[in-house]
Parts: structure tokens; sequence; C-alpha cells
């Protein structure tokens, strides 16, 4: 043992520089492995926050009468913190102000709400002083529009109050609650003492919910949903907030772990590439060692063991720079960062990236090194340029199917899922197995399909470079060629990425929602907004219903004798739902047909239903529901079921009717414009208000805000890992070469020695860089646009966005990169005196 | 101490089977020295590869200090190698990145043994070749006959019983050719080492006390002097 150590630390003294080669992609694959993976934590918890943010709590239950004692004490036992909250609409006037009657939503609060993100007030910390007296805060678009300043009285039903501060921004109200109204924040003591409560039956009780960390908040729902359906009670968690931004956080964690293979994978092949080089140069020594009675297990274990010093230092460095980039990151890029973060160092992803780095740097180190085993001693006496045969070696088949596992496996708990992991073993399998043939094809093509006459010397060298005994076609095509690959498809699928996240968050989405439109003032109103630079973009008739009965089963039967896993609060609660003709462009249909007319007095009417609603609801395409209509019952059938894409702020409705059924039910109207800022919008409101009273209007910028702010967060993140990776990418392909040349300088200076000038050398690289460059560069891009198209429609079920510029661009820049390299290292051989580097290359 | 019995070495070439000895057969006794003679291509570096176990032939048997090497595989070969078997190969072989004096220590540290004891040796030896100031030199500061010096020194390391030198002297000049025949044969000497050494130099192999002659892979003629 102690002989392999000394002989692997006396054998690197002389090579030093050349392993430092092989650790430099060890050392940068495992640095964007950790600095990905950490960054990758930081996201998520920054994303979580501002999720959080958007409820405010972990729960919250909301209920339509007050919580019954036995009910409170219950969730007290639930650890954790609680705040209680009641709101109901009222009419809200300001006496100062023409006493103009506005639909308004007033709230008082008990406890420590919000628990997550920051209830803002003008003057701040106005909310600790509502309880000294008749106080009110009111929402700050409203006192904007009404020039109310503070100090001035508010009217809240019949009892008067002095507004004592703005509300600038609260957390926990997602479009479909602040949607209703204004809000006013009053005492709970206050409130209590007004008669608005009595018997008022739109006032909604809430309680909020700061779990404890370690609770399963969507469980407690569940259970506690079961325990308490006689309530009908209305749960919301974090997760259905998420869920309601849609697909677009899920594909950015897909993509950064995609780029965290890459990264890892990139390294992987650079080692590979380099220790296979340094490897061949070695076997003359094992050979000699071999004379001298080393045993073929002594040799390996010789190189092995540099190997793997080689592993745990880059592995070492490599998680240092990962975690140095992750310090320096927000000092450096402080005044360009669209969002504040506080970084922090996710030691699990540390971890996690530098094993996983050592175990595939340690595989890959393997491969190549298997071949000295295989030395013969005879090449000693030979002192041929020997190399060891690998092809029938079992050994080396184990390998593959191990490294096979461990990429795989990797793979899975990366994504944390199988067929993404099996899907990227294999795309990388099959993009080996490509490269190879292509590799396979330039060798044969080179040996048999060359004319040999019209050729010159400079071309005939080149070309033949490409079969030789000892070509680096297959090492360079396929590490450039991965190289490029996967650099490549990671720009194809962020541009993807970010064309789905424009089209999400694009910039002509509404932000201002007006709701209680009457029949008759539909009209009126379409014309006042667009006098008003804000023409209306969507707009659909609002009919509430409850659901009567599912499949023919009375919904009150169902919830006294138990529904099977139905959700309660979706057989209780009310639907609003509208009718039209045709589908929107936030939906589309996934099962079924939209119908969207049927002709009056159709018996059963073919409705279109959000399919994870009917998931909730266990209903099928053509399955019957009957729904209350105001008193009216009206048998439905499902005809079709839709994605909704509820991210996007526009009506968008659980239940979409024909046309010709339900135009003569009592309706309202909600429209959606877009206004350029916070002045426009007040403006605008005020238009309507003055004319259309009874209209009210809920401002979505803060929301929009809220979702802005994390799709920049998201877009220049996913940038961020892009471009981080890419020069991964670049360095590798840098050390792909340089390894190369070693290969082929004694070559070169041999020809120089016999008179070969400069120029001739330069040449004859060339042409061998250029068809390697330039084959690896295109199977590489062609392989990436195959795996963008697929990632794009299996993964993150859009079209994939290629632009060509950017693909051409990449292709050239590898074969720049490729040639540039080629001919700078070149120049040392061509600068050195022949005698030395014939003398060192022995 | 070694016995060749009608050994015989078939490649398999592009051409065809191409038979580069055959029946080679001869027996040396301790302490005896042979010169292989023969012109370029006749079989002197395969036979010695056989002799020392570097490669199987394809019939016949080598028996080296009373071990059959033909049923050994690589490992025990290796092991034979080691233990009583030197080598000096006519570009040096030696390793690159070590220095001299770890060059000529290898076959030792190979056993487990160092310390030393082992350094102290493989000076003394390094000194017996005259290159006593020389032990901290890699071989790329060296010339060819202090190279081949080296190897020779490390060839003595393990007290081989055999000594097998492939044209020691091929890429050496006169005078450093005679001066590394006489260490040759002196340490030979000195150590009581069996000697099979490889030449197409006749005055050099006229200094061992046989001589035998390979053309086309057959022996042609086996002298006493
Ligand atoms: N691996 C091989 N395959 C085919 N022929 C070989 C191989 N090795 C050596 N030879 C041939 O065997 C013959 C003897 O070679 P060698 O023993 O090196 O001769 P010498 O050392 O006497 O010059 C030569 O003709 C050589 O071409
Ligand atoms: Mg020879």
């Amino acid at each position: 043992m102690s002989f392999i150590l000394k002989m692997a630390w006396r054998d690197s003294r002389a090579s030093r520089r050349r392993l430092a080669l092989v650790s430099i992609s060890v050392v940068l694959g495992i640095a964007a492995l950790v600095g990905i993976a950490s960054l990758g934590d930081n996201l998520k918890r920054a994303v979580d926050d501002q999720t959080k943010s958007l409820l405010g709590s972990d729960l919250t239950v909301t209920s339509s009468k007050p919580f019954p004692e036995a009910t409170m004490a219950h969730f007290k036992t639930l650890g954790g913190e609680l705040a209680r909250e009641v709101s109901l609409a009222s009419q809200i006037s300001f006496p100062t102000r023409g006493n103009t009657r506005w639909r308004g939503q007033v709230r008082a609060l008990e406890g420590n709400f919000p628990f997550y993100g920051e209830l803002v007030t003008s003057p701040a910390g106005a909310m600790a002083k509502l309880g000294a007296g008749n106080n009110a805060i009111v929402e700050d678009t409203l006192l904007a529009q009404f020039g109310v300043q503070i100090g001035d009285e508010v009217k809240i039903g019949k009892s008067t109050f002095r507004v004592i501060g703005a509300l600038k921004k609260i957390p926990g109200e997602p479009a479909a609650v602040a949607m209703l109204a204004p809000r006013v924040y009053v005492s709970m003591a206050s409130l209590e003492a007004t008669d608005l409560l009595k018997g008022d039956r739109f006032a909604r009780y809430r309680v909020h919910f700061k779990l404890p960390v370690t609770t399963e908040v969507e469980a407690l729902a569940k259970t506690l949903g079961e325990k308490l359906k006689n309530q009908r009670l209305r749960f919301e968690t974090v997760e259905e907030r998420k869920k309601q931004l849609g697909d677009a956080l899920k594909d950015v964690f897909s993509f950064m772990s995609l780029v965290g293979f890459v990264a890892l994978f990139l390294g992987a092949v650079g080692v590979a590439s380099a220790m296979h080089v340094y490897v061949r140069q070695k076997i003359l020594t094992v050979a000699t060692l071999r004379c001298l009675g080393v045993r073929a297990r002594t040799a390996f274990a010789i190189y092995l063991t540099q190997g793997c010093a080689i592993g745990v230092l880059g592995a070492a460095l490599g998680t240092a720079a990962g975690l140095s980039v992750q310090a320096l990151l927000p000092k450096v890029l402080k005044d360009f960062l669209p969002f504040e973060v506080d970084f922090f160092i996710s030691w699990a992803a540390v971890a996690k990236g530098a094993a996983a780095g050592l175990v595939i740097c340690v595989l890959f180190t393997l491969l190549p090194l298997l071949a000295v085993r295989r030395v013969s001693p005879l090449l000693a006496i030979r002192s041929a340029q020997g190399q060891g045969d690998n092809r029938e070696d079992p050994v080396r088949l184990a390998l593959f199917f191990v490294i096979a596992a461990a990429v795989l496996g990797f793979a899975v708990l990366q994504t944390g899922h199988w067929l993404p992991g099996l899907a990227f073993t294999l795309a990388m399998a099959v993009s080996f197995g490509i490269l190879g043939g292509v590799a396979q094809l330039v060798v044969l093509a080179s040996k048999h399909l060359l004319p040999r006459k019209p050729l010159s010397y400079v071309w005939r060298q080149g070309l033949a470079n490409l079969h030789r005994p000892n070509n680096r076609t297959l090492l360079l095509l396929l590490s450039l060629g991965l190289a490029t690959f996967l650099m490549l498809t990671l720009l194809l699928t962020r541009s993807t990425l970010l064309g789905k996240i424009e089209s999400v968050a694009g910039g002509s989405r509404p932000n201002l929602m007006f709701f209680d439109i009457q029949d008759d003032e539909i009209l009126r109103f379409d014309a006042i907004v667009s006098a008003n630079g804000a023409p209306v973009i969507a707009q659909a008739p609002i009919i509430t219903m409850q659901i009567a009965s599912l499949k023919g089963r009375a919904v009150d039967a169902m919830l006294k004798d138990g529904h099977a896993g139905i959700p309660a609060w979706t057989l209780t609660r009310e639907y609003r739902s509208t009718y039209r003709a045709a589908l929107v462009d936030t939906e589309r249909v996934t099962a079924g047909k939209f119908i969207g007319r049927v002709t009056p007095g159709e018996a059963r009417v073919p409705i279109s239903m959000e399919e994870s609603l009917a998931k909730d609801l266990q209903l099928a395409v053509g399955d019957e529901v009957t729904f209350n209509v105001q008193g009216v019952p009206l048998t439905a059938y499902v005809a079709s079921l839709r994605a909704v894409e509820w991210q996007r702020v526009s009506p968008n409705f659980f239940v979409v009717f024909p046309e010709g059924v339900l135009e003569p039910a009592p309706k309202t109207f909600v429209a959606a414009v877009r206004v350029a800022s916070m002045a426009d919008s007040g403006r605008v409101q005020q238009a309507v208000v003055k004319e259309l009273p009874s209209v009210s209007s809920i401002d979505l910028t803060l929301i929009m805000q809220t979702i802005d702010n994390i799709f920049s967060k998201v877009a220049f993140v996913v940038s961020f890992l892009a471009l981080f990776t890419i020069v991964t990418g670049v360095i590798v392909l840098v050390g792909a070469i340089l390894t190369g040349r070693l290969q082929r300088i004694r070559e070169t200076v041999l020809l120089r020695t016999l008179g070969a000038t400069q120029r001739q050398l330069r040449q004859i690289l060339l042409v061998e860089y250029t068809v390697l460059g330039v084959l690896s560069a295109v199977t590489g891009g062609a392989l990436s646009i195959a795996a963008t198209v697929l990632v794009a429609k299996y993964r993150f079920n859009t079209t994939a966005v290629i632009p060509p510029l950017v693909l051409l661009g990449a292709v050239a820049a590898s074969v720049a990169v490729t040639l540039i390299t080629g001919l700078v290292t070149n120049r040392g051989v061509a600068n050195t005196p022949p005698l030395e580097i014939l003398r060192e290359e022995t | 101490m070694l016995k060749v019995e009608r050994l015989t070495k078939t490649y398999k070439a592009a051409g065809g089977p191409l038979t580069v000895l055959r029946d080679v057969t001869f027996e040396l006794q301790p302490g005896a020295s042979v010169a292989i003679v023969g012109p370029s291509g006749s079989g002197k570096t395969t036979l010695l590869g056989l002799c020392a176990g570097l490669d199987r032939p394809t019939s016949g048997n080598v028996i080296l200090a009373g071990e059959s090497i033909g049923a050994m595989n690589e490992d025990e070969r290796a092991l034979v190698r080691n233990r009583h078997i030197g080598f000096v190969f006519q570009n040096f072989q030696l390793v690159p990145t070590l220095t001299a004096l770890e060059n000529v220590t290898v076959p030792i540290e190979l056993r487990g043994d160092s310390g030393r004891a082992v350094t102290g040796r493989g000076r003394e030896l390094l000194e017996r070749v005259g290159l006593g100031e020389r032990g901290d030199h890699y071989p790329v500061q060296l010339s060819g006959g202090e190279q081949q010096r080296v190897a020779l020194a490390r060839a003595f390391m393990n007290e081989p019983k055999i000594l097998f030198c492939d044209e020691p002297t091929g890429n050496l000049d006169g005078d450093t050719a005679t001066a590394m025949v006489k260490l040759i044969l002196d340490l030979n000497h000195e150590k009581k080492t069996t000697l099979v050494l490889v030449t197409h130099d006749l005055e050099l192999a006229k200094k061992c006390r046989r001589i035998i002659r390979l053309r086309s892979g057959l022996v042609v003629s086996d002298e006493m002097i």
C-alpha cells in the first residue's frame, strides 16, 4: 500500500501541470454544481417567502358563520399561532366628500396577521392605533380617488369612524378575495359595537394559522375539512396559492436541475478526456514498471490513487469556488439585481453537489484508467507507442453500467422523479452513441474516401490525422460535441422557458377589474373606459349558483351520508359561472368538446368544467350535474374539461355555460382593463364611479407586482445559471483541446525538425480542427434541437423557441473556440526548442 | 538457471502468420554469461522477452530459477521478475517522473521495503556506476550514458539471479559503450549474476563466455569461447 501511495505521489510530481489540467474540469464542474444547487435552494426559498406572503399565513380557514367555541378550542390545540378576522361588505361614504357611497369591505383583525409579508400603512404603524377609539384605516386608492385626508371622517353603515391611515399593501389577498371591494380596517371591538354584524349573511369569519414548520399543512387542511365538514368551511394553503401561480415555478425548478446535470456532466466529460490523454502518456512508464515486477493491479492502483486524489482535491476546490461565487455574487451584482436577496449557503445542497461530483469524477477517471491494467510489459522493450486494448474487457462493460446507474441515480435524486431522470440518462446515452458513430464515420471516411492525388501535403496530413493510430477524433468529437450539445440545449431551453413566462406575464395583461356592472349598465361602462384610454380587454357575465346534485345524488344527502373524498367546500361553495360561445386564450380543452351554443329550452345543458374541479368533484365527461341558479334548478352535463391558466389575471371561471341558457337569469358583469399607472387607475375608477355608482372596482396592480416580482426573479436566475454553466462548458472545451494538443506535440516537433514551416504546421492543425470543430458543433447542435423540442413538449408543455441566430451563433462560437484554442495552444509548441520537447515527452 | 525448451513464437500479422522464433533450445548454468547475436529482425528481442516472461510463447517452455513460467499468470510472472530478474534496455526506460535514485530503488520499494537501508543501497549502487552525485536528478537531466548507468544500477538493486540486457549499448557512442560493457561485466562478476546479453556487436559478444547466433528465428550456432 505504501508503495502505491509513494509511487502515486512521486509520479505526479513531474506531471503536475497535466494533472492540474485534469482537475480544472473537476473544479469547475463541481463549482458549477455546488453553486447551482445552493443558488437553487436560495431561489426556492425566495419564491416560497414570496408565495407565503401571497396568503400571509400557512393556513387560512374561512366560514360564513362565527366559529363555535369548540372549534376555536380545537384550533388552539394545533400548535403555532392564530389570528382571527371578520370581514363584511358594507356601504362606505366620506361625509366630507359629498357622501358618495361605495361598496367596500370592512374588516377587523385580532392577532398578528399577516405572519408572512408585511401589512403596509401610511403612516407606518397605524394598525397599532386602531384600538384607541373609532379609528379606521382605508384603502389607499380609495382615499386618493376621493381626495380624503388623514383625520377625515368615514361612514361605515350608520357608524362614523376617523381615518387614521391609508392601507398600502396587505399580503394574503389573492385576486379572488381582493376583487370584492376596497378594504377598510377597524378594531374588533368597534366593529362589534356597530350593528353591522347582526344578521349579516355576507360576513366572513376567518382564522389564520401560523403553523410549526414541521406541520404537514396540506394533510392538516384535509383532516380538518373532514372533521368539520358540517360547518362548510373553506381552507386555503400556500400550496394552493402556488398552484395558482401555475406551472411556471415547477418549470423553473426543472430547468435548474437540468442546469445542474449539465454542469456536472460537462465536468465529467472534461475529466474523462483529460484523464484519457494522461493515461496514454503513462503507458510506457507502466510497461517499464511491469518489467520491474509491478503487478497489473498495483500499477492500476497507483494511477487510481492519483485519480481519486484529483477527485477529492477537485471536489474541495470546486466546493470552495462554488461557495465563493455564492458569497461574491450579491456584492458584485447588488446594483443589477432586480430584487433584494439574502443569500444563504444551503449546506445540504453543497454536500449533495460535492458528493455527486466526486462520485461521477472518480467513475469517469476509472474509464480511461482501466487501460492500465492491460498494458503489456513487452511495450518496454519494443518501445512501441502502445495503448491498452480495451475492447473485450468485461470490467469496462461493468463500469459503463455503474456509470449509467450513477448518472441515473443522480438524475432521479436531482429531479425527485423517475421519469425525467431516466429521460436524461437516456438522452446522454443516445448522444454518446450518435457522437461516437459520427467519429467512427469520420475515421472511415478519412481513411477510404479521400482523393489522394489532388490534395496538397497539408491537407493530406491534416485529414490523415483523423484516422491514424493515436488519433483523437473520437475523444474530441465526444467532448466537443457533448459540450456543444449540452450548452446549446441550455440556451435553447432558456429561451423556450423565458418565452413561456413572457406569455404569462407579458406587458398587455389587464390590471384593473370592475365588478357588479349591472345588465343595463354594461354598454355605458364600455364607453366610459374606452373614452378614458383603457378599453375592455376581457369581460364576462356572472351568474351565481350552487351545486344541487351530482350524478343524481343531492348534495345535502351527500354531506350528511359522506361524500367519498370530495372536498366539502367544492360542494357547498357559491359558483360564479359565466356563459360564452367560445374559449378564451387563458384556457384550453383537455377532454370532450366545447359546446358554445344551445337552443333555448334544452333539457340537459352541455357545460365546460375546469379540470381540477372536475377531479375534486369526481366528474368525467358526460356526467350530470344539477345547479341551483338562484332558486331555479338547472340540469347540465359535463361536455368538456378545460385547463385554465389561473395565473393570468383575467376573468376565469370554473364552470362555463353555452350561450342560449342563462341569458334571462339575473346577472352582473365583470370586466378587465389595463391601465398604465396607479394614477391612471384612479382616474379611470373615478370616471366609472361618477356615472355608475354601484360598480365596484379592484386595482390589481399590487397583486400583479407580487407576481411580476416572482417572475423577474425567476427570469434573472434562469439567465444567470445558464451563463454560469456555459462558462464552465467553454473552459471544458478549452481543456479538451489542450489535452488533445499534448498528444500531437511529438509529431509536431518531429515535423518541425524535418523542416516543416510554422505555416504548414498551422495549416495541418487547422484542417484537422476545422473538420472536428464543425462536425462536433453541427452534431451537437442537431442533438440540442431534438432535446429542446422534446423537453419543451414533454416537460414544459409548450412549444420550443429556437431562435436561429442563437443556434447559428452558438455553433459558430463552438467552432471558433475550437480553432482559436487549437492555434493558441500550439504556439507554445512552436516557440519551444524541439530538443526540449523531444526529451520531455519520451 | 535458465532452461529454454523448443521455444516457438508466431505472430498473427496482416499478411498471415509470421514465425519469428523456431524451436529455440538452450540451457544456462548459474553464473554463466551468454551473448545472443544476430542481424536486426532475427528475433533476439522476442527471445529475450519470452525468457523474461514478458510474453507467452506459441509453444515450448521456459524454466527460470527452477520455475516453469509458461504455466504462470501475469501477476505470478511479475513476481518472478521482481524477485529474480534485472533488465537493461536499449532505450534505457527510466521512469521519467522519478529521480535517478528513486528509479534505482523502485524494485525494492515494490516489495514494500523502504527506508534508510534501501536508500543507502540505492546510493551505493549509483556510486558504483559513478553517479553518486546525481541521485536527485531526473532522467531528462542526464545524458544517454548516464541514464543507462542508472538503469544498470536499478537492474542490480533486487540482487537478481539473472540479468537481461537488450542491446544496452545500442544508443551509446563508442567510448561510452565500452565503459558501459565493462561496467556490466564487472558487476556481473561481482554479484555472480547470470548474464544474457543481446547484441548485434560481435566485439561485445566476444566478452561473454558463450555466443548463440540467431538468424530468422533459428539458432544457427551455439559456441563456447
Ligand atoms: N507484435 C508483432 N507482430 C508481428 N510481428 C512482430 C511483432 N513483434 C515483432 N515482430 C517481428 O518479429 C521479428 C523479430 O523481431 P525482434 O525480436 O524485435 O528482432 P531483433 O530484436 O532481433 O531485431 C521482426 O521481423 C519483427 O518485425
Ligand atoms: Mg531488438
